[in-house]
This record gives structure tokens, C-alpha cells and sequence, in this order.
């Protein structure tokens, strides 16, 4: 922790803190009470964990086949059962986490720094510039968002780095919207006002005072979105149009083990399952942090 | 601002996207790197052959001719030849988009049923356990994946169980009703063919329960939280208090005011359908816009995807502007 000189240790820090310490005690006490939430944390805590932990557990290699055992149903050696290939789905879907994680971070990486910096600069200098950007915005919003990500999947050609492209392209309006409407409010605030007055220059006024407020709105409603994003890549390498094999991609894997739907269950039920808990388990994360960052619904309950 | 202005507004804004829509659709499929010609042709095909397809697409043309050509395609709905059909397309969007059209309202149907009862259970049983219930399948609801739900479905009601049919549209001997609006349902019955509107039914049951499951989550959540905020007003306390039954307490004064929201909702659902249905019909193979775009996006069918896709956004846009124009009206504080 950085010390400012006027600081005397941990009680000065916390004196002067005492406003967010207050709020995060409430925060902390709102996601307590809520079972859902935080249940939807561990979901996702596990997640991680398996992601990280990937290599070391999962009992096989993900791509290594073995045409001697293919198609096995679920044993004590192969928990979830083999694919057409002999390879073992429990270590597929176990590898496939890390995935999934991977490309929900980085295309939410590349979006919301993007919409709320465009959603910012709208708002804050309006005229033709706000009016060109929204109205762009609202073209793509007038797109289903898979069928909008499907098309340019396809023309990019398809691979997963295609796929986050096409993802991206879809999800940027939404922030940019949020931080424009946020930002029209801040700015018309006396604080502002006396910015200017003072002379600050405009880039540290976008920064370091408007950027700072709308930014929980924009990250509230990005948690919302993370399962969306997991939803949409896994649907876009089912059509064939994301992932390649032998990537262990849990859509890719539901799509291959179709032909073996009726004597294989095992084949697509278990990467469709994992789709399932995952996306479940961010809306329900994504869910809480919105009863909780809405003071409005938190006074209801 | 009356609600003149807004509606002159609203639509002005409205074909200001739709032209949007044009122009990015047009740069997807024109100025990537696929190569449509050889997708279809194969890499080894004569050079003339070549030549003539990418005349006949008019990728000959400088790109700002093709944009023109685009523009007026759209605009007279001659989208020009599908390579993969051999069809005109707009007479392959005719064909299939009353069998998603069909599709979709039979989804909505089941949704606006399970959903607004779901809605309206949670909000008055409250943080008790049936709303945790309603909470936790709506959230299952939306999370599930609907090409997984799908192949589920199909192995437990159609191989399992032989509960439902296999794809299509109709079994394989019966002939489908005369055309006059394209939805086999409506057509049969206009026709008096019962038995083939039974059909018809039959085979709408496996794709319009998944889309219907997944959208009577998203309708029970709005339902439930349009009817929390409501049941906290004044005005209900002093229907209790006047001695009304609950029944009518929430059901004629609660639930009629909350349904401006899920009125909404039903519109935005629309676009939430239509997105769900490009999944669910390529599991069913079920022969409707959404597994036609996918098979033009996966062969690179340029006039196909342009066609598809422009119709897929327009009907999405038309939905959220009859939803503005229905709120604006219903709620004068939105036109601002």
C-alpha cells in the first residue's frame, strides 16, 4: 500500500477511508445473506481453480487417442466415458474450463475498455460525434447478437480468435451505452464544473472524474454478460464456425459427439453439462452483484 | 413532445438502422477475406466457371457498385441468386420464414403462459421457497445452452420414449395445406385438413419446448420483478385493506400494471426467439430462417447470408420499434 506522508499507519489509512470501508462491510453483509450469490461464487471460484489447476488434474492427455478404447462408457478409469477417438472426456472438459475462461476474459477485455471509452467521449462531447457513434451503436444492436457473430464468424473464416472477434463486435454498444448515459448525468454535476473552472485539462477530467464513476455500471452489467459470452462461443464452435479439432471446446465436443447421441450418451452429455453448470453458475454471480450494487432492490429485500 | 413527434421520430431512427444494417451486413460478407466463389466451386474449378459465378454475384464490380446493387436488392427484396439453392432467395426466405415465424409464436405462446404464472408465484410468495424454486429454473433457463437441451430432448423424447416425431415439418406422406400464409398451422385449419394441423402441431412440439423453456425464464424474471415493485404501492395495501380477496388483489390490481413491463418484455423476447431459433432448428432440423442462415454462413452463400441475415435484423428492429411505439404510448413519460 502506497503511504501518503500526511498518513499515521493503519488507523490514519483507515480514517480516511472510512466511507468505502463502511460500504464494503455492507456489500460484504449483502452477499452473506444471499445464498444464491454466493454459491454462484463458489461455482466460479471452482472454475478458476480447476482452470489453473488443469494439467495437474485431469487424469489424461486431451488430445492423446487411443483407438483401443473408443466409445467407452463411464468407468472407474474414465469417469466420464471416451470419445470416438479413445480420448478421455474428463480431461477434455476439464481442459476445455481453462478455455472457456480464457475466451470470456479476453473478449470482455477488449469491450469494455472500448465501449465505455467510445460510451465517454459521447456523452461528454455530444453533437455529431455522439450522434455517429449511437447511431452505430444502435445498427448493431439491431442484430440478434449470435446471428450478428455467426455472419462475421463465418467471413473471418472459422477459429477461435475469429470467434472472439465476432463476439466482441456484438457486445461493445451495450457499454457504450451505459457509460454515455452515465457520463451525460456526471458531467452536469457542480464538481465538474469547478474542474473546468480550474483548468483542468479535458483528458483528466474524462479520466480521473467520470471514467472512476461510470465504471461500476459498466462492470455490474459485464458480470451479467459473462455467461452470455461462454453461451455464444460454445454455440458458435457447434455450427462449426468456432473452434477447430482437436481443441477441447466444450460446443465443438457437444457438436462431434451428436452422431453418438443415442448409444454414447456420455459423448455430448457431459461438455453440454459443463456448459450448463459454467453459464449458470456467472448468471448467478452476475445476478447477486446486481441486487447488491442496486441499492433500490437491496432496500426491498 | 406528442406522440406524433415520437412516433416521426422513433421511425426516422428506425430506417436510419435499417440502413445501418445494410452496410455492415454488406461489409461482412464483401470485404473478407472468404472466398465465397471457391467455398462453393472448389479450389480446382475451370477459371471460366470461376469468372462466370463471380459475374453472376457481381464481384466483378468495383465495391461501390456492389454497395449500390445491395442497397437496391434490399430495397426491391431481390436478393439475387442463392449458389447453394439454386432458388431465387427472397423466394427461399418466403418459403422459409413462416416456419420460424410459426415456430416462434408457438415458443412465445408456452413462455407467456409458464412464465407470467411463474412470475407471479415467486413475486407473491416471496423469498420463500418457491420463489427460490422459480429463481433457481429461470436461471437454469437462461443458462441452458439450446442446441444441448435440444439433443436431450431428442434422446428422451424421440429415442427413448418415441414421444415425438423426428424433424420436419410434417411426416413424410402427408402433403402440406395449400399456401396462403406460409405457417402449416393456420393453413391446414383454413383448409379444414384437421389431421394435418395435428401434424403440424406434433412436429412444432420438440423445437417449441426448448425455445419455450428458455424464454419462459426470462419472462417469469421480469414478471416476478414488475410485480415486487408493484406490490409495494400504496394503492394495493388499500385494495387489502377494502377487504378484497388476494386473488383479485393481485391478479386485477397488481398484475394488470405490471403487464406494461412484460409487455415489453414480449416484444424484446421476439428478437431473444429469433436468435434461439437459429440453434434450435439446425438440432431439429427443422426447416425454417434459422437453419437456412446457418447452412449460408457455413457454404459462404453470399446473396443467401445477405438475404438472411438483413430479414433476421430487420424483424428484430421492426419488433423493438412496435415495443417503443407501444410503450411511448402506454407511458407518456418515455417520450422525452
Amino acid at each position: 500500500m502506497l503511504m501518503n506522508s500526511k498518513t499515521k499507519g493503519f488507523s490514519g489509512w483507515k480514517e480516511r477511508h472510512r466511507s468505502e470501508i463502511s460500504q464494503f462491510k455492507e456489500i460484504t453483509f449483502a452477499a452473506k445473506k444471499s445464498k444464491l450469490t454466493i454459491a454462484g461464487l463458489c461455482i466460479v471460484l471452482g472454475l478458476v481453480v480447476i482452470a489453473l489447476l488443469a494439467p495437474f488434474i485431469a487424469p489424461y492427455d486431451p488430445v492423446q487417442m487411443d483407438l483401443g478404447n473408443r466409445l467407452q462408457a463411464p468407468t472407474m478409469t474414465h469417469w466420464m466415458g471416451t470419445d470416438e477417438l479413445g480420448r478421455d472426456i474428463m480431461s477434455r472438459v476439464i481442459f476445455g474450463t481453462g478455455l472457456a475462461l480464457k475466451i470470456m476474459v479476453i473478449v470482455l477485455l477488449i469491450d469494455l475498455p472500448l465501449g465505455v471509452f467510445l460510451g465517454i467521449m459521447a456523452g461528454y462531447f455530444g453533437g455529431w460525434f455522439d450522434e455517429m457513434i449511437m447511431r452505430i451503436a444502435d445498427t448493431f444492436m439491431a442484430f440478434p447478437r449470435l446471428v450478428l457473430a455467426m455472419a462475421i464468424g463465418a467471413a473471418l473464416g472459422p477459429s477461435l480468435v475469429n470467434t472472439m472477434i465476432a463476439i466482441a463486435v456484438t457486445l461493445w454498444p451495450t457499454y457504450a451505452r451505459l457509460a454515455r448515459g452515465e457520463t451525460l448525468s456526471i458531467k452536469e454535476r457542480t464538481f465538474i464544473e469547478a474542474e473546468k473552472a480550474v483548468g483542468t485539462p479535458t483528458w483528466r477530467i474524462l479520466f480521473s472524474n467520470i471514467l472512476p464513476l461510470c465504471s461500476s455500471t459498466t462492470i455490474v452489467r459485464a458480470t451479467l454478460d459473462m455467461g452470455n459470452v461462454i453461451r455464444i462461443a460454445a454455440g458458435m464452435s457447434f455450427i462449426g464456425l468456432g473452434a477447430q479439432s482437436p481443441t477441447p471446446e466444450w460446443g465443438l465436443m457437444v457438436s462431434t459427439g451428436r452422431d453418438f447421441l443415442v448409444n454414447q450418451w456420455w459423448v455430448p452429455t457431459f461438455p453440454g453439462l459443463a456448459i450448463l453448470i459454467t453459464v449458470f453458475g456467472f448468471n448467478l454471480l452476475g445476478d447477486g452483484i446486481r441486487d447488491i450494487s442496486d441499492p433500490h432492490l437491496r432496500r426491498g429485500d | 413532445m406528442n406522440f406524433g413527434h415520437y412516433v416521426l421520430k422513433r421511425l426516422a431512427l428506425f430506417f436510419i438502422v435499417i440502413l445501418g444494417v445494410i452496410t455492415v451486413t454488406f461489409v461482412i460478407s464483401h470485404m473478407v477475406p472468404a472466398d465465397p466463389v471457391g467455398a462453393i466451386l472448389g479450389e480446382n474449378a475451370p477459371q471460366e466457371l470461376v469468372e462466370k459465378t463471380e459475374r453472376m454475384l457481381g464481384l466483378h464490380l468495383p465495391l461501390h457498385e456492389q454497395y449500390f446493387r445491395t442497397l437496391k436488392g434490399a430495397f426491391t427484396l431481390n436478393f439475387g441468386v442463392s449458389l447453394r439453392t439454386q432458388n431465387p432467395v427472397t423466394v427461399d426466405l418466403r418459403n422459409y420464414f413462416p416456419a420460424t415465424l410459426e415456430l416462434i409464436t408457438f415458443a412465445m405462446l408456452i413462455a407467456i403462459v409458464f412464465g407470467i404464472a411463474l412470475g407471479i408465484i415467486a413475486a407473491v410468495k416471496r423469498n420463500r421457497w418457491p420463489d427460490t424454486v422459480s429463481r433457481i429454473f429461470s436461471l437454469i433457463g437462461i443458462s441452458m445452452p439450446a442446441f444441448w437441451l435440444g439433443l436431450l430432448i431428442i434422446l428422451v423424447l424421440y429415442f427413448k420414449l418415441g414421444l415425438l416425431p423426428a424433424g420436419g415439418r410434417l411426416a413424410p406422406f402427408i402433403t402440406p395445406p395449400p399456401t396462403v400464409t406460409g405457417m402449416y398451422t393456420i393453413d391446414s385449419l383454413l383448409a379444414g385438413q384437421f389431421s394435418t394441423f395435428w401434424n403440424a402441431l406434433y412436429h412444432l412440439l420438440g423445437p417449441a419446448l426448448v425455445l419455450g423453456w428458455i424464454q419462459t425464464a426470462y419472462i417469469g424474471r421480469v414478471t416476478r420483478s414488475s410485480m415486487l415493485e408493484i406490490l409495494n404501492e400504496e394503492y394495493i395495501r388499500t385494495a387489502r385493506v377494502k377487504g378484497l380477496n388476494e386473488r383479485t388483489v393481485i391478479l386485477r390490481h397488481a398484475f394488470k400494471n405490471a403487464s406494461i413491463t412484460v409487455i415489453t418484455m414480449i416484444g424484446i423476447s421476439f428478437g431473444f426467439l429469433l436468435e434461439g431459433s437459429v440453434l434450435t432448428e439446425t438440432v431439429f432440423g427443422y426447416p425454417g430462417l434459422g437453419r437456412y442462415s446457418v447452412n449460408s454462413f457455413l457454404s459462404l452463400d453470399l446473396n443467401a447470408v445477405v438475404g438472411s441475415v438483413t430479414l433476421i435484423a430487420i424483424c428484430y428492429a421492426t419488433a423493438n420499434l412496435i415495443v417503443d411505439l407501444l410503450y411511448g404510448f402506454l407511458d407518456p413519460r418515455v417520450r422525452y
